[in-house]
C-alpha cells in the first residue's frame, strides 16, 4: 500500500546564537504512520518539532502540510495558531493544562470564542466522546485535571489535540511518565488512531517501545539527521550506534596514573521528589588525575548526584568524603570548604546571581576571605582587583566587571563560573553539563580546563549527556539509570548507548 | 499579537526620571476630582504647596509626619530587597510602642540617659519579635509571609486594645483606652522649639543612611542582595539563605517597631490604639517609590509626607476632602509601578523582531 505523504520538512536550520539546535534537517511522515523520533538529548529534536508548531522560526527551510484532501501546501512559518489550524497538534512532555478546571472544559480550552454569549458544550461533549470511542483513549470529562493520574492528563492532552481536528500529533516524549502499563495502553490507543488515518511523530529515548511500535524511525544527532530507516530493518543495536555515532572520539588527556581518592561515596541514597534527583546505594570513587564521566539519559539522578556533591542535599544514608576527610551533613558552604569546584548544570539559575556585578560574582562563594572582606566590609579594590585579573585569565568577555552578570552571553557566564571554580585549584570538580548550550570555541576551553585541573591532581565528576564529551574527556565511564551508577566496561560507545537506554549490558 | 520583553539595559536616568514623572502624573490626574468638587486645581496645589513650604512650622509638620513613615519604609525596603515580603509593619509599629510604653511609662524610673535607650533598643526588640514567627513558618513550612504577616496586624491591634483595657491602662486616664504617659526623661527630645518634630527623625536619617552604607558595601548586604536576587545562586554559592532571611526579618521587624518607640515617645506621650494612620501600610508605599533604595525611602517619605500635610491644609482652605490625599499617594505608588514596569520592559509587536529563543 502506498501512503500519501501528509507532511514534509525540508532543509530546516535553527541556530541559538552560535550553536546549531538544527542543520538542514529533512523529514516527511506518511499518512497512518507513526515516525519515532530518536536522538539524545540536545540532538534537536524538541527545536525541530517547536519549529514545526510554529514556536520558532527556522533560520532556513520550508514545510508542507497536506490538507484534507491531501495535497501539500506550504506551512506559514512561525505561527502556532496557523499550524494548529492546519492539523498539526502537538503533547509536550509537560502538560499545559489549567488544574483547577474540568478535563471538558480543558479541552475545549481556546478552541471556542473568547466572549461568546453561551458554550456549546453539549456538543463540544459529542464530540469528544465520538473521539474517544475511536481512539479508545478514556478520560473522566467532569473532574478537574488536578485530580486526574498523570495517564489520564496525557489522555486529555492528547484528545485536546484530536478535538482540534489534528491530522499530525507530536508527542514529545509521552512515556517519560507512564507506567509501562499505561505506556501500553497509550501504543494500542495510538495504532487504533492511525489505523483510522492520523499520523503521528514521537519523541523517544527508548529503544525498545520505538522498536516495537514505530514504522519508522529517524535519528538526529548534534542537530543533523544522521539516518533513518524501516523499523523492521532495525535492531537495537543499529539504532544506537546511530545515536551516539559510530567512532570513538580518541582521548584529549595525556596518560597518567591515578593517585589518592579525593571523593568517595559509599552507599549514599537520596529520596527525591523525582526520578531526576532520586539516588539509590550509589558507590563512587574519583581519584587525583583521574575526569569520571557520569553517562546517562536526562533525568536519571543526575541532579540527584550533583546535589549531594555540590553540598545542596544531604543524603538520607551513606557516606562521602573529600580528600579523606567525612563530610556529616554536607552544606554547599561545607563543600567549597573541603575544596570541591562545582559548575552548575544551569548557570543562569545557580551559577550566578544575575543583577549583581561580574566582580561580585566573582568572589560569592568566598565572602569570608580576607581579601574579599575586612570586619564584614567589603573591600571593593580587592574584589575589583580580583575579577579584573580573572577577567584577562579566563577571558571572560562583557561590557565589564561593574555591569550585571546577566549582561555576559552565555560562554562567557561559563566562563566567569570556571574562573571562580579554578582560581581556587580545587581538590575535586563537580562539572554538570559544562558545556552545553555553548559554542564549540567555549566548549573546548571548557574541557581544556578540566584536564588542566586533572593534569595538575585534581578529580573530576564530569556530568554529560555528551557521549563524544565523555569519551573524548573522561578516564572511565560509569553509566547512571534510575538513579543507580553502573560501571560501563570500556569506552564502547553501543555498550554505552545500550546501557542508557536500559537494556541489560 | 504584542508581546513584552525585557530591556537589556535600563537607563540610569529612566530609573531616576520614573517615580519623579509619576508623582506629577499623579497630581494630574487628581485634579480631575478636585475639578469636580468645585476647585480650582492650580488654587488648590498651591495651597497644598503653601501648606507645605510656607512656614517653618509647616516644615516642620512635614518632617514629624515623615519620621514614622521613614523607619516603616525602611523595615519595608530592606525586607522587600532580601524578596521577604514583610506586610506586617503596622502591628510591628504597635508592638514597639506597646514595648515603649510599658517600660517608659514609670516602672522604671531611670534617668533619661538609660531610660531612653532602653526604650529604643527594647521598641526594636518588640518589633522584631513580631516577624521571628512569621519567619520560622516562612523558612520551614513556606507559609506566605504576607499572608502571616498581614493578619498578624490585626491580630496585634486587638492585642493592644486589649492591654489598653487591661494591664496598660492608664489609671489616671478617665476610663479611656489609653496608656499611661511615657516619663519625660524617656521622651525623645524635640529639635525645635514649640514645634513637634523630634529627635526621632535623626535616628531615622542616620538608620537610613546606615543601611544604605551596609547594602552596598557589608558582606551581610552582598548576601542579602544575592539572596533577594536570586536565592537558588546563593543557596549554591554556600550563603545560607534561611539566616540570611531571618537576619533581614529582625531588622526590619525592628524599623518598624522603632516607629511606634518615636511616634509614642517622641510625639504622643502615650499609646493608644488608634496611634497610627496606617503607617506600615504606607511604608510599604514608601518603599516602592523609592525603588526599595534606603536613601530613596529618605525622599519618598518626605514626597508622601508632604502630600499627606499639604492636602490637609488645602482641605482646610478650599473645603474640598482632605482624603484627596490619598487620592494622590495611591496614584502616584500606581505610575510607579507601571512607570517601573515601562523603565524594565518594552512591548514589541509580534512579527517585528524575534528573540533568539
Amino acid at each position: 500500500m502506498t501512503k500519501s505523504t501528509v507532511l514534509k520538512l525540508n532543509g530546516l536550520s535553527k541556530h541559538f546564537g552560535p550553536v546549531i539546535a538544527n542543520d538542514n534537517v529533512d523529514l516527511s511522515l506518511n499518512k497512518g504512520e507513526v515516525l519515532a523520533l530518536l536522538g539524545e538529548n540536545g540532538a534537536g529534536k524538541t527545536t525541530l518539532m517547536n519549529m514545526l508548531f510554529g514556536h520558532y522560526l527556522p533560520d532556513s527551510g520550508s514545510i508542507d502540510v497536506a490538507d484534507e484532501a491531501g495535497h501539500l501546501h506550504p506551512l506559514p512559518l512561525g505561527y502556532p495558531q496557523v499550524a494548529l489550524a492546519s492539523g498539526v497538534g502537538m503533547v509536550h512532555q509537560h502538560f499545559t493544562l489549567a488544574e483547577n478546571i474540568s478535563a471538558l472544559d480543558n479541552i475545549t480550552l481556546g478552541s471556542e470564542p473568547l466572549f461568546a454569549l453561551r458554550r456549546n458544550r453539549r456538543e463540544a461533549r459529542r464530540k469528544i466522546e465520538a473521539i474517544m470511542a475511536q481512539s479508545g483513549l478514556t478520560a473522566p470529562l467532569d473532574t478537574p485535571v488536578g485530580r486526574l493520574s498523570v495517564g489520564e492528563r496525557q489522555r486529555v492532552e492528547i484528545l485536546k489535540a484530536l478535538y482540534r481536528d489534528a491530522r499530525i500529533l507530536v508527542l514529545d516524549e509521552p512515556t517519560a511518565v507512564l507506567t509501562p502499563q499505561e505506556a501500553d495502553t497509550l501504543f494500542q490507543n495510538i495504532r487504533q488512531m492511525t489505523d483510522e488515518g492520523l499520523s503521528v511523530i514521537f519523541i523517544s529515548h527508548k529503544l525498545r517501545e520505538v522498536l516495537s511500535f514505530s514504522d519508522r524511525i529517524a535519528v538526529l544527532r548534534h542537530g543533523k539527521k544522521v539516518g533513518e530507516m524501516l523499523t523492521a530493518d532495525a535492531d537495537e543495536k543499529s539504532i544506537a550506534r546511530m545515536m551516539v555515532g559510530a567512532d570513538t572520539p580518541e582521548l584529549a588527556g595525556s596518560e597518567l596514573t591515578p593517585g589518592d581518592p579525593v571523593l568517595t561515596m559509599t552507599d549514599v541514597s537520596v529520596p527525591g521528589r523525582s526520578k531526576r534527583d532520586t539516588l539509590t546505594g550509589v558507590n563512587m570513587t574519583v581519584r587525583a588525575h583521574e575526569i569520571l564521566g557520569i553517562a546517562g539519559v536526562s533525568g536519571n539522578g543526575q541532579s540527584g548526584l550533583a546535589n549531594v556533591i555540590a553540598g545542596l542535599t544531604r543524603p538520607e544514608q551513606g557516606l562521602i568524603r573529600v580528600d579523606g576527610v567525612e563530610i556529616t551533613s554536607p552544606t554547599p558552604a561545607k563543600m567549597v570548604g573541603a575544596g570541591v569546584g562545582r559548575i552548575p548544570e544551569d548557570r543562569h539559575h545557580e551559577g550566578i546571581v544575575g543583577a549583581m556585578s561580574v566582580a561580585e560574582n566573582m568572589v560569592i562563594e568566598r565572602l569570608n576571605d580576607p581579601e574579599v572582606q575586612s570586619y564584614g566590609l567589603l573591600l571593593r579594590e580587592d574584589i575589583q582587583d580580583n575579577a579584573e585579573r580573572l577577567s584577562k585569565a579566563y577571558d571572560v568577555r562583557g561590557p565589564g566587571v561593574d555591569a550585571p552578570a546577566r549582561l555576559l552571553s552565555g560562554g562567557n557566564i561559563q566562563k566567569l563560573i570556571l574562573a571562580r571554580v579554578f582560581d581556587r585549584s580545587p581538590r575535586l570538580i563537580l562539572a554538570n553539563q559544562p558545556t552545553r548550550g555553548l559554542d564549540m570555541g567555549a566548549a573546548a576551553e571548557v574541557g581544556k580546563r578540566l584536564l588542566n585541573a586533572r593534569a595538575r591532581g585534581a578529580g573530576v565528576v564530569l556530568i554529560s549527556e555528551d557521549l563524544d564529551e565523555l569519551l573524548s574527556l573522561a578516564d572511565r565511564i560509569v553509566v547512571i539509570r534510575d538513579g543507580e551508577l553502573h560501571e560501563a566496561p570500556g569506552r564502547d560507545r553501543e555498550q554505552i548507548g545500550l546501557m542508557m537506554a536500559g537494556e541489560p549490558a | 499579537m504584542i508581546r513584552i520583553e525585557p530591556r537589556q539595559t535600563q537607563s540610569r536616568a529612566f530609573t531616576l526620571g520614573v517615580p519623579i514623572l509619576s508623582a506629577v502624573i499623579a497630581l494630574g490626574f487628581a485634579a480631575i476630582p478636585l475639578l469636580a468638587a468645585g476647585a480650582n486645581p492650580i488654587t488648590a496645589y498651591a495651597e497644598m504647596f503653601r501648606g507645605v513650604f510656607g512656614s517653618v512650622f509647616a516644615f516642620s509638620e512635614v518632617l514629624t509626619r515623615a519620621t514614622p513613615l521613614i523607619f516603616t519604609g525602611l523595615a519595608a525596603a530592606l525586607a522587600f530587597r532580601a524578596k521577604l515580603w514583610n506586610i506586617g509593619a503596622e502591628g510591628q509599629l504597635y508592638l514597639g510602642a506597646m514595648a515603649a510604653v510599658a517600660i517608659g511609662s514609670g516602672v522604671l524610673d531611670i534617668s533619661g540617659i538609660l531610660l531612653l535607650p532602653l526604650i529604643v533598643l527594647m521598641g526594636a526588640a518588640a518589633g522584631a519579635a513580631g516577624m521571628v514567627a512569621p519567619t520560622y513558618l516562612k523558612t520551614r513550612f513556606g507559609a506566605d509571609e504576607v499572608v502571616t504577616t498581614l493578619l498578624l496586624n490585626f491580630i496585634i491591634l486587638i492585642f493592644v486594645q486589649m492591654m489598653l483595657e487591661g494591664p496598660l491602662k492608664d489609671p489616671m486616664g478617665l476610663g479611656w483606652p489609653q496608656s499611661a504617659p511615657v516619663l519625660d526623661q524617656g521622651m525623645l527630645p524635640p529639635l525645635l522649639d514649640r514645634m513637634r518634630v523630634h529627635s526621632g527623625l535623626i535616628l531615622a536619617l542616620i538608620l537610613a543612611g546606615l543601611a544604605q552604607f551596609m547594602l552596598a558595601r557589608s558582606v551581610w548586604g552582598f548576601r542579602l542582595r544575592a539572596v533577594g536576587e536570586n536565592a537558588a545562586a546563593a543557596r549554591h554559592a554556600g550563603i545560607n539563605v534561611n539566616r540570611s532571611l531571618f537576619g533581614v526579618a529582625i531588622l526590619s521587624g525592628g524599623l518598624a517597631g522603632l516607629a511606634g518607640v518615636s511616634e509614642v515617645a517622641g510625639l504622643k506621650g502615650y499609646l493608644t490604639a488608634d496611634l497610627s494612620p496606617g503607617f506600615g501600610y504606607t511604608g510599604i508605599v514608601v518603599a516602592m517609590l523609592a525603588g526599595l533604595s534606603p536613601v530613596g525611602v529618605v525622599i519618598a517619605a518626605l514626597f508622601i509626607a508632604s502630600v499627606f500635610v499639604g492636602a490637609d491644609s488645602m482641605s482646610r482652605a478650599m473645603g474640598v476632602s482632605s482624603f484627596l490625599a490619598d487620592l494622590v499617594v495611591s496614584m502616584s505608588l500606581l505610575c510607579v509601578l507601571v512607570g517601573g514596569f515601562v523603565a524594565r520592559y518594552r512591548i514589541v509587536r509580534a512579527g517585528t523582531t524575534r528573540a533568539a529563543s
